[in-house]
């Protein structure tokens, strides 16, 4: 009963506990792009994590990035004790990351030792410690006040020392010690076999929180990756990551776009289309921004990528062409075609292709790729054609990734950017398939149209962040002189293009004529009219005055009749003599 | 602890002082018993002929770094070169002295 009731209490006590110290875990930002995303914030703070992992899986810049930018960046001293390399090599090493170690140091900002210990000139006799590692440890921890601690590799000193039980024990003691600290600590391992994650099994020490990084070769192409093994009372990414190392460092692929504070720019850059920049507010794109353009094979992504380049090595800008599907000179041949001669901007080094399979290297190789000849080029557009190649070498996260990174990293420097997206014809249009318009300030659709036993292409803006585009359909024509915008009709639910524009322009034209022709006989014919109404108002008038004449004439008749009958009785009376009274009478 | 002038009955070479250094941290039990051992086998082996130097890591934990210390105790032979270190209480007579070269590696 007793026990029992014990029992009862536990648990819950335990779980009270355990909700507390959730509670209690904070977290510790590492700074190194993406894995604070995927471990919600960082490693656990005050903690010991274990980074384990074959040769060269990038252990030791981890633990290296960790000190460098806790000092740097997020004001936390630093000790980074190292095993097997000297200070001034792992200085060395770090510097081409633009790590400055020996200035932290100079700034004491950073500490850093090199344990050596040369198994030759070793003796052991009796009980020993590791209490000289411990103070070792500890005056760096007082010597910098340092919040962060990083041990690389700690395992070799299995191969130094000889008595293992003293070491086991004394690395047991060290990380009850080190969280006594307070310091959030990083110790690397190498990767062990079987079922131990590390050779030694550092990791029955080490239990808040596991990483593990892998250098693996797939579909031959040499991946590098990052799964957080274990996180104790945190969430976390669990997935293997595509990790990167690039002249920043150590970087993780899944990140949703890292601080979204890249300078933007009030300039615009023409399309080298002059229609297509009178659709895009009248002056074109913004500079620095990211443009999509979709479309089915053969629409015409290519040439308008290829239009823009053009236009823009012709002002004296520079652009950068990766084809992940044409050589160079296939391009610069096809272009030739609709009056591009995109061989004069190459030859006078204004234009630089870079024509690879997408299936050369890994995503991450991309980025490497993509990052080095940017920042070697140095140039103001950048095309990517198509970026669905690239979905052969990754899932539809893992390129979106890729790609949000691509365009984070050139707003950050200000170049625009067009991608090519391919859609598969019968799809709908409007999904572009690696799913990554949402990132994209402008997106241009090139359509086909069929009618009339043809098939036409049609552009419109599907949008354009930051701009009054124009939401019209233009008929989008290659021609021998470059790319044409003209208008489309549309009418009845149907859009005319190609011959059935024309004749569409032919009937309005002709419509047209009519109306005009139709305006003149009007006014002819009222004219006409006018002038009848005008012509039977003046005879009628004539046959007035002659009515008028007639009427006066009459009337005298009438009164000369009337004098002469007079006259005439006068005459009669006279004549018969008649009284003077019957005339009185009458 | 001090040096002493040279001996007669020295199974090693006529290089002169030898230079020992003692890194204990703190005067635990196990480092007071490594001194008194090293201080034994000194006094048989190189009577007269050897310095010792006790350094508390406690008080100068700067000194760790310099000899590459991560154990304690760990005695230090800086001279005759080459350096010679030996890690533990000392307890064990024989492998000290074969850690100072002052008898062959038993084969």
């Amino acid at each position: 009963m007793l026990q029992q009731s014990g029992s009862d209490k536990a648990p819950g006590a335990t779980q009270v506990r355990g909700s507390e110290r959730l509670k209690g875990l904070t977290k510790c930002a590492t700074g190194i792009r993406g894995l604070d995303e995927i471990t919600l914030g960082g490693l656990p703070r005050g903690r010991p994590t274990l980074v384990c992992g074959g040769a060269g899986c990038g252990k030791t810049l981890m633990a290296m990035e960790f000190i460098v930018r806790g000092a740097r960046d997020f004001g936390e001293p630093g000790a980074f004790m190292a095993f097997e390399e000297t200070g001034a090599e792992l200085s060395k090493n770090v510097a081409s990351l633009g790590f400055d170690v020996p200035k932290l140091v100079r700034q004491k900002k950073m500490a850093l030792d090199y344990v050596q210990i040369n198994r030759g000139e070793l003796e052991e006799t009796g009980e020993y410690d590791l209490e000289g590692l411990f103070v070792r440890l500890g005056s760096m921890i007082d010597e910098v006040k340092a919040k962060r601690v990083a041990l690389d590799t700690l395992e070799s000193l299995f191969s130094s020392l000889p008595n293992e039980a003293i070491l086991r024990a004394e690395l047991r003691r060290l990380f009850r010690w080190l969280k006594d600290k307070g310091v959030t600590t990083i110790i690397t391992g190498e990767q062990g076999s079987g079922e131990l994650l590390t050779r030694h099994g550092l990791e029955e020490y080490v239990s808040d929180c596991v990483i593990r990084l892998d250098h693996r070769v797939v579909n031959q192409i040499a991946t590098r990756r990052l799964r957080v093994v274990k996180y104790r009372g945190s969430v976390h990414g669990t997935n293997e990551y595509p990790t990167m190392i690039d002249e920043q460092g150590l970087s993780i692929l899944p990140i949703s776009a890292m601080g979204l504070n890249y300078p933007v720019s009030t300039e615009r850059i023409s399309s080298g289309i002059s229609r297509l920049d009178t659709m895009l507010d009248g002056k074109g794109f913004w500079k620095g921004s990211s443009i999509l353009v979709s479309g089915t094979a053969g629409s015409g992504k290519s040439s308008l990528a290829a239009s823009f380049v053009d236009s823009v090595c012709s002002k004296g800008g520079r652009a950068l062409y990766f084809s992940f599907e044409e050589s160079p000179d296939q391009i610069m041949r096809n272009m030739s075609s609709i009056g591009l001669d995109l061989g004069r901007h190459v030859r006078s080094g204004r234009l630089q292709f870079n024509s690879v399979r997408s299936s050369l290297y890994g995503l991450e190789g991309h980025l490497v790729a993509i990052h080095s000849l940017v920042e070697k080029f140095k140039p103001d557009v950048v095309v990517m054609d198509p970026i669905t190649s690239m979905s052969s070498i990754g899932t539809r996260e893992e390129i979106k990734a890729m790609f949000s990174r691509v365009i984070d990293y050139l707003k950050n420097r200000q170049i625009t950017a067009v991608f090519n997206s391919l859609t598969a014809a019968g799809d709908a249009q409007e999904e572009s398939e690696v799913g990554i318009s949402s990132l994209m300030d402008t997106w241009l659709l090139l359509r086909m149209v069929e009618s009339a036993s043809e098939r036409n292409r049609v552009l419109y803006v599907l949008k354009s962040r930051g701009m009054a585009h124009s939401n019209q359909m233009r008929e989008y024509r290659l021609t021998n002189d470059g790319i044409q915008l003209s208008d489309v009709y549309t009418g009845a639910g149907t859009v005319y293009t190609g011959s059935a524009r024309m004749a569409q322009e032919a009937r309005d034209r002709a419509e047209a004529e009519g109306a005009v022709q139709k305006a003149s006989r009007q006014t002819r014919e009222l004219e006409h009219e006018h002038a009848s109404v005008r012509a039977q108002v003046e005879s009628l008038q004539a046959k007035l005055a002659g009515i008028e004449q007639d009427l006066a004439s009459s009337r005298n008749a009438e009164k000369a009749r009337v004098q002469a009958e007079h006259g005439d009785r006068a005459e009669m009376a006279r004549h018969r003599m008649a009284d003077k009274q019957r005339k009185g009478a009458e | 602890m001090t040096p002493a002038a040279p001996a007669p009955a020295s199974p090693t070479p006529k290089s002169g002082v030898w230079s020992l250094k003692l890194y204990i941290a703190g005067y635990t039990p196990r480092a007071v018993r490594a001194l008194d051992n090293l201080k034994e086998i000194c006094e048989e082996h190189l009577h007269g002929l050897y310095r010792i130097e006790v350094i508390d890591l406690l008080r100068n934990p700067k000194l760790a770094s310099g000899d590459q210390i991560v154990a304690v105790p760990t005695l230090v032979r800086k001279l005759p070169v080459p350096v010679r270190k030996i890690i533990g209480d000392l307890a064990d007579h024989e492998r000290v002295l074969v850690g100072l070269d002052l008898r062959s590696r038993p084969r």
